[in-house]
């Protein structure tokens, strides 16, 4: 049995994520946010062997399913098409996309927190949002690489982390397991492993880090959990 | 594959804020009059083009390239005078079309617009535009805009401006056409869309391995195709230092390059640049940095790869002085862009 993952957006981050699946042997079901048409291009020349579907038949086709949408638009998914698959969340708040959004920047949570309680019915996992998508494709390395980088996984659900921790592993990337699925708090913009491209210790120790930068600073005031 | 002698060697400035050599930063006027000082030089030096970015930004001096390319036209010659980018986005197409048209009579037909989105989003604020808007903007506009540079009178209707009934917009151009080309950072459906309009396609690639686009322009040959549309040689723009040795040139690429990738990766959250990181873009990512030979070497072998017909060196990132700049200018078009012709035409 090969193993299959779907992909919600096809832009910069969607189709290197794809590219990398494929390369691990996936099988890959790409959806975008309107027909399918409007990506099949796209999708024949950067993922050949994917294949595109709307977003309801790639959630019928996977029950391991890759965010790479703009986080701004998450409530454009259906909660229903994705209940009680393992959802993993790769998005982050971007200004430049999301525009002003307080909900989407508030220190108290992490935006996979929010995610998560939208897609009540999803195990929702944190992954591959704190690497750019050109360095993921640069730095994807076979296991046992000595410069293989490291990606951080959180969760709450400890089954879909495994599987997800697995998915970093076939796609080139060292899985680092930090915790609950509020732990999100340190991999996002603003935190000192966002963009910074590290390997397992070194990600680690930055991860922990979190508390002593601004950001942190910030979070431990607002009362975030993750912080305790 | 390549024509050496058509390859085209362009040079790309925001408009950053050099200093003297006492290290005294230039007031926002003086650096712009420094673009046109160092247009000039590049002009007498022959290079292709000059390509001069939009931004709303307190490290950039350039808000508005179309005027500092009209001063640049009345006293250079042959150079190409583009933008890179016009942030259509947060402009109104017509007023684009006129200001280019306008820049066109000026210089005897040299004009072009470059035209995206914008790596920044400042204007968008700034012209009352709301960033979720950023994908319907860009592509009504484009719409209209392309429409205008047929220059005949316009009917056109959209969500994002005034309609229009056959409107007639002035000036028209003696060529006819506004030499135009789409700049798009990584997003696939930008690269849609360019060959669905039939524009020339600039890649800015300004991190990580170049070979990573490759089946970008895959991508713009095979919509070009599908939408018969002609697939014109593709450009690309990536920041470079060229010092007299690569020791040289490397300290001002990490005191000065990464110094400006580190301020603006700060404003969205990004880590600092690390050395680990840095060294991999100069090796083998997007920064062109080194004496001529190196750099030389390094753009043959990338031009080679892409198989592209056009590139660009945005210099003098993040307060590198004048003089450093002028002479990385002499450099490129002196030595390096020599140097490549030479390497390509060996293979
Ligand atoms: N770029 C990076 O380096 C990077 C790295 C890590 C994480 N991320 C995160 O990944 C996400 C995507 O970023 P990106 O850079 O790839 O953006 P992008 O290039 O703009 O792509 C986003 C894609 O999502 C599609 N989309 C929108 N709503 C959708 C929906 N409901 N279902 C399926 N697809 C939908 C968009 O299609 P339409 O145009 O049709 O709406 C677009 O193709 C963001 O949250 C970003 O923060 C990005």
């Amino acid at each position: 049995m090969g193993k299959k993952i779907g992909i919600l957006g096809a832009g910069k981050l969607g189709t290197v994520l794809g590219q990398l699946a494929l390369k691990a042997g996936y099988e890959v079901y790409i959806g975008g946010s309107g027909n399918p048409s409007k990506i099949a291009l796209t999708v024949e020349v950067l993922l050949p062997g994917a294949k595109v579907l709307t977003a309801k038949e790639v959630a019928k086709k996977t029950n391991l399913i890759i965010l790479a949408l703009p986080l701004g638009k998450y409530k454009s998914l259906s909660i229903e098409e994705l209940s009680n698959k393992v959802i993993i969340d790769a998005m982050n708040y971007w200004w430049e996309v999301d525009g002003e959004n307080p909900e989407l920047t508030d220190v108290s949570s992490s935006s996979s927190v929010l995610v998560q309680n939208y897609l009540k019915n999803s195990k929702v996992v944190k992954a591959f949002n704190h690497m750019g998508y050109h360095d993921l494709y640069d730095e994807a390395k076979e296991k046992g690489h000595e410069g293989r980088k490291a990606i951080a996984v959180v969760g709450d659900a400890s089954e879909a982390v495994a599987q997800v921790a697995q998915v970093v592993d076939d796609f080139g990337f060292d899985p680092l397991v930090y915790g609950s699925l509020s732990q999100g708090i340190r991999m996002e913009p603003g935190s000192p492993v966002f963009g910074a491209n590290l390997k397992y210790h070194d990600l680690k120790r930055a991860l922990a880090s979190f508390e002593t930068t601004k950001r942190g600073v910030a979070a431990i005031k607002a009362g975030n959990q993750a912080m305790k | 594959m390549i024509n050496t002698k058509k390859m085209i060697f362009g040079l790309d400035s925001f408009g950053d804020i050099p200093t003297d050599d006492e290290g005294n930063v230039y007031t926002q006027a003086h650096a712009i009059r420094q673009v046109i000082r160092e247009a000039k030089l590049a002009d007498d030096l022959g290079i292709d083009v000059i390509a001069l970015g939009e931004h709303h930004r307190e490290e950039y001096a350039i808000s508005s390239p179309d005027m500092v390319l009209a001063a640049i036209a009345t006293i250079t010659k042959k150079i190409k005078l583009a933008t890179g980018v016009t942030v259509l986005s947060s402009d109104d197409p017509v007023r684009v079309y006129e200001r280019f048209a306008t820049l066109e009579a000026i210089s005897n037909g040299r004009a072009e617009a470059v035209l995206g989105r914008g790596s920044f989003t400042e204007s968008f604020p700034l012209f009352g535009y709301d960033l979720q808007d950023y994908d319907l903007l860009f592509e009504e506009k484009l719409n209209l805009y392309s429409k205008l540079l047929e220059e005949k009178p316009v009917t056109w209707e959209g969500k994002t401006r005034a309609s229009l009934k056959d409107a007639n917009v002035f000036p028209k151009t003696e060529n006819g056409n506004i030499a135009t080309r789409i700049a798009v950072g990584g997003s696939p459906e930008s690269v849609v869309r360019t060959a669905r309009y039939g524009f020339p396609l600039t890649l800015a690639i300004i991190g990580g391995s170049p070979e990573r686009f490759k089946p970008y322009i895959e991508l713009y040959k095979r919509a070009a195709d599908k939408f018969e549309n002609p697939a014109f040689p593709i450009a690309v723009h990536s920041h470079g230092m060229i010092a007299d040795t690569d020791e040289e040139a490397i300290e001002l690429a990490w005191n000065h390059i990464r110094k400006s990738f580190v301020k603006i990766g700060n404003d969205r959250g990004w880590a600092p640049m690390s050395r680990e990181q840095f060294e991999s873009e100069v090796q083998n990512g997007s920064f062109y940095v080194g004496s001529p030979e190196t750099v030389a070497k390094r753009l043959a072998r990338m031009i080679k790869t892409l198989g592209i017909g056009r590139f660009e060196l945005v210099y003098g990132a993040g307060g590198l002085s004048a003089s450093a700049r002028e002479h990385m200018i002499e450099l490129y078009a002196t030595k390096v862009i020599p140097r490549v012709r030479e390497l390509l035409s060996e293979a």
